[in-house]
């Protein structure tokens, strides 16, 4: 079965998309950081042989700023980035963003909801999603049919 | 107010020409204090170990790398964003102190201390009363 996987987004997005792919070889620094767009932080999904995997791009978060949730056929990931603007401060940049920003990550098949993992590592949170048994690889042994007759 | 917009000024053209492999931009926050800049950057994924910070020529180059094999033998069903190191450098045009250049990394956080030099210090004078 072929099926196109795509965590949908405003149109905008998705021509900004294309645009960053056109001009990322020339454009200095490559492609603009997804979150950078306001829609939240940038998510990479994949597939391993036993679960879906979900990375998320979230400097400077703890623990206590991110929730997590598994509703229906989505992952529903909720973040706070901390608000970091100091007082009496001359500001030359300011590019990091703040804010809350959901992501829903639509899961193309069926996951174990139960023992859904994450964990937070430099700035990194990597979702692991089981898959339930009946979306794991089941090797079909092709038996040797009998003579007929 | 115009000067003070030039104190650190982005070095045009970053590393992409030299370095090989696929560099990335970190978003950068850059405040100026009495006594010293703070420059904070994004560098989710980055190998304290690893990142270098240099200040020389008044040019202040950051680069953090990442490690890049966590993303070996994926396929991505969807990709937002590209695992590889990230290099960013600017031109501080402020004299700042290279000796006394702190830096620290927490949670994907990079965050660089340059410290005035005592000469631009801003210094107030005491005015006496006869």
């Amino acid at each position: 079965m072929v099926f196109r996987y795509t965590i949908p987004r405003h149109p905008i997005h998705q021509l900004r998309d294309e645009m960053d792919r056109l001009l990322s070889g020339a454009w200095p620094g490559g492609p603009l950081a997804a979150w950078a767009r306001r829609e939240g932080p940038a998510v990479n999904v994949w597939e391993a042989d036993d679960a879906l995997m979900v990375e998320m791009e979230v400097p400077g978060v703890k623990n206590e700023n991110l929730d997590i949730s598994v509703v229906e056929n989505e992952l529903v990931i909720r973040v706070e980035l901390p608000e970091t603007e100091q007082q009496g401060v001359t500001y030359h940049r300011r590019e990091r963003p703040v804010g809350s920003f959901d992501r829903h990550v639509p899961l193309p098949f069926e996951v174990d909801a139960e023992h859904v993992s994450a964990e937070l590592s430099r700035g990194v949170l990597r979702v692991t999603l089981p898959k339930v048994p009946s979306a794991k690889p089941r090797k079909i042994e092709v038996k040797v049919g009998g003579q007929e007759g | 107010m115009a000067d003070q917009e030039n104190v650190v000024v982005e070095n045009a053209r970053g590393c992409e020409e030299t370095r090989c492999g696929q560099c990335y931009r970190p978003n950068v926050d850059i405040l100026e204090k009495p006594d010293e800049l703070v420059v904070v950057a994004d560098v989710p994924g980055a190998v304290t170990e690893k990142i270098s910070v240099d200040f020389a020529d008044g040019i202040l180059s950051v680069h953090a790398p990442v490690d890049a094999s966590r993303a070996d033998g994926r396929t991505y069903l969807a990709q937002e964003f590209g695992v590889g190191d990230y290099y960013r450098s600017f031109r501080v045009s402020q004299e700042i102190d290279p000796s006394r250049i702190a830096a620290e990394c927490a949670d994907g956080v990079l965050t660089l201390h340059l410290p005035k030099a005592e000469t631009v210090k801003p210094r107030k004078i005491a005015v006496q009363a006869r």
